[in-house]
C-alpha cells in the first residue's frame, strides 16, 4: 500500500513537472510573483510568531497586501492565459494591455 | 421588450398608428425613430418617471407637518452630520463625546458608522460649492428619498442583469412605492438603512456582473461597493455571509468557473482590507466568527483552483483521482484543525448576541433583555408581512418558478438572496427591509415574464394572417401555430382577460403602497397628531417644547436623566448631557437607571446623587392617551434593571402576574420613582368627561395613588399635554 502510493505519488509529480515545463514564459513569470508574494507573506507571519502581533495592524495590512498581490497576479494569469477560452469574449477589456492596466489599479 | 422577437410587428404597428399621429404636433415618425431609439425613449422616460416617483411618495411628512428629522436615532446621526460639517472630518473621525453616558462618555469616532453622515456632509458641500447654501438639516431630511431614487435605478440594472430590460423597469417601479422599503426610507427617517440598501443592492449588482464578466474592473466595483456598505449599516455582515455562501453554492452545483474565482477572491481581499479601515469594524474580519465564512470559502476556493490546474496540466484521470484524495483530506484537516484551534482558543469570538438571535431567536429574551425589548427585534407577523408587500407576496414564488426554469449564475444568486433574506424577516420585523429588493426583484421577473408571454399570445395572432414567420416568436409557440388557429378567439380573448388582470392587481398595488405610505410610514413620531372633537387636526409638539424648555432654562452643564429611548434627542435638541442614550452599548449603567426609576425615591435619590444628575424626564400618557410613555414601557426597566441587580424583583410590581396601576396595585408599584413622577398631581385633573380625576386615559383606570407627595424632586416643567415632565433633584438638605 505504502510502496504503491509512493510509486503513484512520483509518477505525479514526473508528471506534473514535465506539464509545467511546457507553459509559455510570460505565465512562468506570473508564477514566480506569486510564490514570491506567498512567500514574503510566511516570512511575515513566522515573524509574528516569534515576535508577537503587535501593532495588529501593521501585521494584518502587510500579510493581506501580499497575499492581495499573489491572488490578484493569479487572476492577472487567468485572464491572460490563451488557454482559458471563456475569457476572451467576457471581459471587458480584451487586449493585453488592459488587462494589464486592470491589475496595476487593483494592486 | 421586443428584443428576442422578431422587429417585423412593431413598424407594422407604427405604420398602421402613424396616420394618427402625422396630424398631432409631435409624431414619432417625423422624428424618423428607428425601433431601438424608440425603445431606448420609451426606457429612459419610464426610469425619469419612476426615479421622479420614488422622492415623491416619501415626502408625505414634510408636506403634512414640516422638514424636520423623525424618530429617536436619526436625531443622533443629525448631530454627529452637524459636528461633521462643522468640524471637520479629522475632528470627527477622533471624536470622544462626554454628553452622553455620562459619567462615562462614548467614544463616537470609533463606535459609529461613517458612511451616512460622510454621504450627508458630502451632498452639503457639493450644494455649497454650487452656491445653493441650504441648511444641513434640510439635506439630512432628504437624503433618504434621494438615495431611494438611486436604488431604483440600480434595481433597473440588476433586473436588466438576471433577465432582461423589462424585468429591470418593473423591478424599478416596485421598488420605488413597496412600503417594506419606504418604511425605513421617507423624508425625515435619517438613518443608515437609507443608505445601506443603496448600497447593498450596488453591492450584490456589481458582484453579479463581475461574476458574469469575470473582469477585473466589476470586482473592484464590488469591492468598492462592499466598502461602501460596511461603512453604512451594520447589516454588511449579511453581505459578507451571503456571497460565500453563493459561491459554496455554486462550487456544489458544479458551476465553478475562472471568472467566479477572479471575482470572489478580488471582491474579498479588497473589501476585507478596505471594510478594515473603518474603526467601528476593526479587525472582526480576521477574529469575528460572523467573517470567517468567508475567509472558509475563500481557502475552498484557492483549493478549486489548485485541484482544476493542476488536473488541466496532468491529462490523466488516475493521477489525478490520488492526487484528488491527498489533497482534499489534507486540506480538510488542516482547515478543521485551525478553525477547532481558533475557537477553542478564544481568538475567533463566537457570534454576537445581535447575530446569533437570528439564528436562534428565542435567544435573545432569556438572555439578553435589551435585545429583546426593541419593538423592531419581534418576529413578523403574517399581517406585517402582508401590510408590506402586498401582491409581491405571492408573485415572489412565481418569480422562483421562472427563475429556476432557467437557471445561470445572475439567477441562482437572487434565488438565494430571496430564499436567505427572507427567513431573516420572518425572525425580525426590521428585516423586512433587507429582504425587500430581492422580493421585488423576483417578482418584477414573475410579471414581466408573465406579461410577455401573454403580449406574445396576442401578436401571434396579429401575425397569423400574415405569411406565418419562421423566425423564434417570443413565445416559442410557433410550430403549434397551426393546432392553435381552431381555438384562435378563445386564446386571444384569455390573454386579453389576463393582461387586464395583471394590470388590475398593479393599480391595486399602487393604490395600496400609496395608501399605507400616507397613514402608517410617514408620522415624525415626535410630533403626535389626532382627530379633535369637531374633526379638526391637533398637533401635540410636546416633546420638542420639553426639549426646548431644557435647553433655554437649564444650566449648560446639567445632567438629565431619561429612559434610554430618549437620549438621542435630549443631546440633539436639548443639548444637555444624559446619563443613558439610544446607543446601548453599556448594559450596567442602563441597569443603574432602571434601577433608580423602580425604587421607592430615597434609593432612587441616593443613586442619583452618585450619577450627579440633575434633572429628570419622564414620558407620560394619561392625559392624551399617548400610549408609548414610560409605564407601559416600566416593566422592561424592571426587567433590565433586575438583570443586573438582583434587589429590583418583577413579581413585586405585578399582582397575579398583571401589571397594574390603580388602587389593586401592589405598593411597590404605586410608591416607586417612575410611579411618582409620573402621576404627580395627577390626582386633581379631570381628563375625560364623566370620570373620576385622575382618570388615566391610556391605561383606562383610575389610578390608585393620588395623593403623591415628593421629598428629594420637585417639579420643574410639565408640558402642555402632560406628555412629557421635568423634575429638578434637589440638593441635599443642610445639617442643622
Amino acid at each position: 500500500m505504502v510502496k504503491s502510493t509512493s510509486k503513484d505519488a512520483q509518477d505525479l509529480f514526473r508528471s506534473l513537472h514535465s506539464a509545467y515545463s511546457a507553459t509559455p514564459t510570460n505565465l512562468k513569470i506570473i508564477d514566480m510573483y506569486v510564490v514570491f508574494a506567498v512567500f514574503t507573506a510566511l516570512i511575515q507571519v513566522a515573524y509574528m510568531a516569534l515576535v508577537g502581533s503587535f501593532p495588529f495592524n501593521s501585521f494584518l495590512s502587510g500579510v493581506l497586501s501580499c497575499v492581495g498581490t499573489a491572488v490578484l497576479a493569479v487572476c492577472l494569469r487567468i485572464q491572460v492565459n490563451k488557454e482559458n477560452k471563456e475569457f476572451k469574449c467576457k471581459t471587458i477589456v480584451t487586449n493585453l494591455g488592459g488587462i494589464v492596466a486592470m491589475f496595476v489599479i487593483a494592486v | 421588450m421586443a428584443a428576442n422577437g422578431s422587429p417585423k410587428p412593431e413598424p407594422m404597428a407604427a405604420k398602421k398608428a402613424s396616420p394618427d399621429l402625422l396630424n398631432s404636433s409631435f409624431s414619432f415618425k417625423s422624428l424618423k425613430l428607428k425601433t431601438k431609439q424608440q425603445e431606448l425613449l420609451l426606457r429612459v422616460s419610464i426610469l425619469g418617471l419612476v426615479y421622479v416617483l420614488a422622492f415623491i411618495a416619501r415626502l408625505f411628512s414634510v408636506l403634512r407637518y414640516e422638514s424636520m428629522i423623525h424618530e429617536f436615532d436619526p436625531y443622533f446621526n443629525y448631530r454627529t452630520t452637524l459636528f461633521l460639517t462643522e468640524k471637520g472630518f479629522y475632528e470627527f473621525w477622533n471624536w470622544f463625546d462626554s454628553e452622553s453616558w455620562y459619567p462615562l462618555g462614548r467614544i463616537i469616532g470609533g463606535t459609529l458608522y461613517p458612511g451616512l453622515m460622510v454621504t450627508a456632509a458630502l451632498i452639503y458641500w457639493t450644494l455649497r460649492f454650487l452656491r445653493f447654501f441650504v441648511h444641513i438639516r434640510e439635506v439630512c431630511v432628504l437624503t433618504a428619498p434621494f438615495f431611494a431614487s438611486n436604488t431604483t435605478l440600480v434595481a433597473y440594472f440588476f433586473g436588466k442583469e438576471i433577465w432582461d430590460t423589462g424585468a429591470g423597469l418593473v423591478a424599478a417601479a416596485l421598488i420605488a412605492i413597496c412600503p417594506g422599503y419606504i418604511s425605513r426610507s421617507v423624508a425625515g427617517s435619517y438613518d443608515n438603512e437609507a443608505v445601506a440598501i443603496f448600497a447593498l443592492l450596488l453591492t450584490f449588482y456589481l458582484f453579479v456582473k463581475a461574476v458574469k464578466t469575470g473582469s477585473l474592473s466589476w470586482a473592484l466595483g464590488s469591492a468598492f461597493g462592499y466598502f461602501y456598505m460596511v461603512s453604512a449599516w451594520g447589516g454588511y455582515v449579511f453581505i459578507i455571509n451571503l456571497v460565500p455562501l453563493y459561491v459554496l453554492v455554486l462550487l456544489i452545483t458544479g458551476r465553478y468557473s475562472m471568472r467566479l474565482y477572479v471575482a470572489y477572491n478580488c471582491m474579498y481581499i479588497l473589501g476585507m482590507l478596505l471594510a478594515m479601515q473603518i474603526r467601528f469594524v476593526g479587525f472582526q474580519h480576521v477574529q469575528s466568527g460572523e467573517h470567517m465564512a468567508a475567509m472558509g470559502v475563500f481557502l475552498l476556493m484557492q483549493v478549486f483552483y489548485f485541484l482544476d490546474w493542476v488536473k488541466h496540466q496532468l491529462n490523466d484521470t488516475k493521477l489525478f483521482q490520488t492526487f484528488l484524495r491527498i489533497t482534499v483530506t489534507s486540506a480538510i484537516l488542516v482547515g478543521g484543525i485551525a478553525l477547532g484551534v481558533g475557537t477553542a482558543s478564544g481568538y475567533i469570538s463566537p457570534w454576537t448576541g445581535r447575530f446569533y438571535s437570528l439564528l436562534d431567536p428565542t435567544y435573545a429574551k432569556d438572555h439578553i433583555p435589551i435585545i429583546a425589548s426593541v419593538s423592531e427585534h419581534q418576529p413578523t407577523a403574517w399581517s406585517s408581512f402582508m401590510f408590506d408587500y402586498h401582491i409581491l407576496l405571492f408573485l415572489f414564488p412565481a418569480g422562483l418558478y421562472f427563475c429556476f426554469k432557467r437557471l445561470s449564475d445572475a439567477t441562482i444568486f437572487i434565488v438565494m438572496y430571496g430564499l436567505t433574506s427572507l427567513y431573516f424577516a420572518g425572525v425580525m420585523v426590521r428585516l423586512i427591509l433587507v429582504a425587500t429588493p430581492a422580493v421585488c426583484l423576483i417578482s418584477a421577473i414573475a410579471v414581466s415574464a408573465t406579461v410577455k408571454n401573454l403580449t406574445s399570445l396576442l401578436r401571434t395572432k396579429q401575425k397569423v394572417p400574415q405569411t406565418g414567420s419562421a423566425k423564434g416568436v417570443g413565445s416559442s409557440k410557433s410550430s403549434s401555430k397551426v393546432t392553435l388557429d381552431q381555438s384562435q378567439p378563445f386564446h386571444k380573448n384569455g390573454a386579453i382577460a389576463l393582461l387586464v388582470g395583471v394590470f388590475y392587481l398593479l393599480s391595486r398595488y399602487a393604490i395600496h403602497c400609496t395608501w399605507v405610505t400616507s397613514e402608517a410610514y410617514s408620522s415624525p413620531s415626535i410630533v403626535l397628531a389626532a382627530r379633535g372633537a369637531h374633526g379638526n387636526r391637533i398637533i401635540f409638539d410636546d416633546y420638542r417644547e420639553a426639549y426646548y424648555w431644557l435647553r433655554q432654562n437649564t444650566p449648560t452643564d446639567a445632567k438629565v436623566m431619561s429612559w434610554w429611548d430618549y437620549g438621542y434627542q435630549i443631546t440633539a435638541m436639548g443639548n444637555r448631557t444624559v446619563i443613558v442614550d439610544n446607543n446601548t452599548w453599556n448594559n450596567t449603567h442602563i441597569a443603574t437607571v432602571g434601577r433608580a426609576m423602580s425604587s421607592y425615591e430615597d434609593e432612587a435619590y441616593d443613586i442619583m446623587r452618585s450619577l450627579d444628575v440633575n434633572y429628570v424626564l419622564v414620558v407620560f400618557g394619561g392625559v392624551t392617551g399617548y400610549s408609548s410613555d414610560d409605564i407601559n414601557k416600566f416593566l422592561w426597566m424592571v426587567r433590565i434593571g433586575g438583570g443586573v441587580y438582583p434587589v429590583i424583583k418583577e413579581p413585586d410590581y405585578l399582582v397575579n402576574g398583571e401589571f397594574r396601576v390603580d388602587k389593586g396595585a401592589s405598593p411597590k408599584m404605586l410608591n416607586c420613582l417612575m410611579y411618582k413622577l409620573c402621576y404627580y398631581r395627577f390626582g386633581e385633573l379631570v381628563t375625560e368627561y364623566g370620570k373620576p380625576t385622575g382618570y388615566d386615559r391610556a391605561r383606562g383606570v383610575e389610578i390608585g395613588n393620588k395623593d403623591i407627595k415628593l421629598e428629594h424632586l420637585e417639579e420643574a416643567y410639565t408640558t402642555s399635554n402632560w406628555i412629557v415632565r421635568i423634575y429638578r433633584v434637589k440638593p441635599p438638605t443642610n445639617r442643622l
